[in-house]
């Protein structure tokens, strides 16, 4: 089962290579990872999507815990959370599909974010399946690359994960 | 004032109360080594860095301090790593420092450069590297504080140069806030009467002792505890000597190479009360039969151990010590219950018994040719009653566990987790120097012996009267027991053909050797050796296709054993 995990960890030397040596090391394996500072300067925020039974998560979330560079765990699992995920992407497009494609842009309420006679470069935000629904769509025309963030999570409702 | 950085090092350690500091220098170390030379610090140079961190780690597994050992960059400090290692698998609290090239040529493949937080971070409890001299002292702190904490811990502290050169007002921090880091001492109290509850309903019930017992310090407790309840204990490799093996509810060990009652006991037993350990393969051996009948408390101060190979019906995290010592409150506030359960578990212990008297830790002896338990039990015999042992790795660790009577906390240094080869003789020689006047023996292998008999040097040269005993049957003698038993007798790349003359090698160095090739002269040569002064090394030349049983092969059940007859 996928599970997605916000993790608080000091803003120190190294501490990515804690996290995804933990990871490879016992065998886990991660799907995605981003991580960015929060509002304390001390501390950065890891979101990272990770697969396994219900004994390997509760391994995964005590061997985080016990990094000592690490301030908090919690899988959003069981939870109700709003996830999203920025991609970037770059679709090939000629005279026949240049309409086609903003129409798809329209639709998934995206951006194109950089224009080229022969290619569109399209922002777009939204929950992973969102992402993989436009990517569907825009497949035929050609696409030449896509960047994508790795989803992000924040729970719903007023309490807020802080160190 | 301002001191330099390898000054600020060296005060910290004092104020930490490091007495003795196990090393090697070099180019990266060498402003600290300058400095040790005018400091009350003991330094005790080994020969090799391995050796000093072994000798760190075996200081610190007999007296509880936090082991201190010192190398240079590059080679030195990625020497230490097996040590580092070793030191992790057993949750030995240790700071290793090692010297780092000067902060601007980090990462340039300079001279002597090697990534050490990144080489350590898998088999440390946490690393530093220090860039600023501001973060020193504060940095010493957290180390110490790391290492001895919780479930403790080697951690490293990688100081560049510069920052040993660099001058900086000392002052050593009087507590340590670390937010990610808040160990959990005091058991959960609605928990523990659980555990009361379920030992007070078990008819056959087994304490399974791993070596977080020692560690915690919490030796008397189970002693207490197990004596209250009269529940049969088995102990881990690691923690053979936290209970006295002489006791009647001593089991002796479990697993692999434990023994029948032992192994039978958990395989029969209702409840099985897991403490300080973490149900390693060589215990469980197949794990879906391992103490299938019985439903399972695990006590321990890191909740990653408790779930993590075998599903528990009662988790507790905590410390041992205080959690052991409310459990037997807890259990005295019900004298009655007590005394029914000690009555009710009658059957089972002697149950036990007759397993014990039907198949015990025996051998075939022989009057012809020395075996290697005969020699283990001749030590046990004649040694002090507070003598400290330690081993290499292999057959001879197994008969040591297997045939020395225990009998105090902090008297068996063995690499339990890790299985380092030559991790006997240095260890020997961090004991020795932390109990000038207590017997250290180092029972031994002649294979194992080889991977640190440098340090015999180190022996001599701080006169420490390591008392080695070889028992030398010229193999790699696990790994040969092994292509016996499932390979055929295929004994590839592990006849140690070359005979060393161990004696001649013992005497180069300044140390005494003695050999024994008969039956009858063991018991003289260990006595001998036990009343020369200084280093010893007895070599015996014991029969040579002796295997250690009993033996669960891998993927089996620990009660699907191969028996010693």
């Amino acid at each position: 089962m996928k599970h997605t995990i916000s993790v608080l960890v000091e803003n120190e030397f190294g501490v990515l290579a804690r996290i995804s040596g933990l990871f490879s090391g016992r065998g886990f394996n991660i799907e995605s990872l981003s991580v960015a500072p929060t509002m304390d300067a001390e501390l950065s925020r890891m979101t990272l999507v990770t697969r396994g039974d219900d004994q390997i998560l509760e391994q995964i979330t005590k061997q985080l815990n016990k990094l000592i560079s690490t301030i908090k765990v919690v899988d959003f699992t069981d939870s109700e959370y709003i996830e999203r995920e920025l991609a970037m992407i770059k679709v090939s497009t000629d005279s026949e599909s240049r309409a086609e494609a903003l129409r798809i842009v329209d639709i998934f309420r995206a951006k194109v974010i950089d224009v080229t006679p022969k290619s569109y470069t399209i922002e777009i935000t939204g929950a992973p399946a969102k992402i993989n629904g436009i990517l569907e769509l825009l497949r035929p025309m050609g696409i030449k690359e896509v960047v994508r963030s790795g989803p992000v999570v924040i729970g719903r409702g007023t309490k807020g994960v802080v160190g | 004032m301002e001191l330099t950085g390898s000054q600020i090092l060296l005060k910290s350690l004092a104020l930490e109360g490091v007495d003795t500091v196990f090393g090697y220098p070099g180019g990266a170390v060498i402003n600290i080594y300058d400095d040790l030379y005018d400091s009350s610090i003991n330094h005790v140079l080994t020969r090799h860095e391995q050796a000093a961190v072994h000798a760190a780690d075996g200081y610190a597994r007999c007296t509880g301090k936090v082991g201190v050992a010192i190398a240079t960059s590059g080679p030195g400090a990625t020497n230490t790593v097996t040590g580092i290692a070793t030191a992790y698998m057993d949750s030995i609290p240790m700071v290793i420092v090692t010297g780092q090239v000067p902060t601007p040529l980090i990462g340039n493949d300079a001279f002597q450069e090697a990534d050490m937080c990144g080489i350590t971070r898998p088999c440390t409890k946490h690393n530093f590297l220090v860039k600023d001299i501001r973060d020193l002292a504060r940095t010493i702190k957290e180390a110490f504080y790391i290492a001895r904490t919780g479930r403790p811990g080697p951690v490293l502290v990688d100081l560049p140069k510069d920052i040993q050169i660099n001058t900086h007002k000392f002052s050593y921090p009087e507590t340590v806030s670390l937010r990610g880091y808040k160990p959990t001492y005091s058991g959960n109290s609605r928990q523990i009467e659980k555990a009361a509850k379920m030992i007070l309903a078990s008819r056959k019930p087994v304490l399974y002792v791993g070596g977080g017992i020692t560690l915690s310090g919490a030796d008397d407790a189970l002693l207490k505890l197990a004596e209250q309840t009269q529940i049969p204990v088995t102990t881990t490799l690691m923690a053979m000597a936290a209970f006295p093996q002489r006791h009647p509810l001593a089991l002796g060990m479990l697993g692999m190479h434990g023994t029948f009652f032992a192994n039978m006991s958990v395989t029969e037993c209702d409840l099985l009360i897991a403490v300080g350990s973490r149900f390693d393969d060589r215990v469980t051996g197949r794990i879906d039969s391992f103490a299938e009948k019985a439903k399972i408390i695990h006590i321990d101060i890191d909740p990653t151990s408790i779930g993590k190979n075998v599903a528990v019906d009662l988790p507790i995290v905590g410390d041992l010590k205080d959690v052991l010592g409310k459990l037997h409150g807890c259990l005295n506030q019900k004298p009655e219950l007590v005394e029914d359960l000690v009555e009710e578990t009658e059957d089972w212990r002697s149950i036990v018994v007759e397993w014990k008297e039907r198949q015990p830790m025996t051998y075939r002896s022989s009057k012809s040719v020395i075996k290697p338990q005969y020699v283990i039990e001749k030590i046990s015999e004649i040694a002090d009653e507070n003598a400290i042992i330690t081993t290499e790795v292999g057959q001879h660790q197994m008969w040591a566990a297997q045939f020395f009577a225990f009998r105090q906390p902090r008297t068996f240094l063995t690499s339990g987790g890790l299985g380092t080869m030559g991790f006997g003789l240095p260890s020997a020689l961090g004991a020795q120097v932390a109990y000038p006047d207590r017997q250290v023996i180092d029972i031994s292998g002649d294979a194992s012996f080889q991977m640190n008999s440098q340090e015999l040097a180190t022996l001599v040269q701080y006169k420490l009267p390591v008392k080695i005993v070889i028992l030398n049957n010229n193999y790699l003698g696990m790994v040969r027991q092994w292509q016996q038993m499932f390979f055929e007798k295929r004994y590839s790349q592990t006849v140690m053909e070359l005979p060393i003359d161990f004696i001649k090698l013992a005497e180069a160095y300044g140390a005494t050797g003695l050999q024994a090739t008969k039956v009858e002269d063991v018991e003289a040569t260990i006595k001998k050796a036990f009343e020369t002064p200084g280093p010893v090394l007895m070599n015996f030349k014991v029969s040579r296709e002796e295997n250690v049983l009993p033996m669960v092969p891998a993927g089996k059940a620990i009660h699907e054993m191969v028996l010693a007859s």
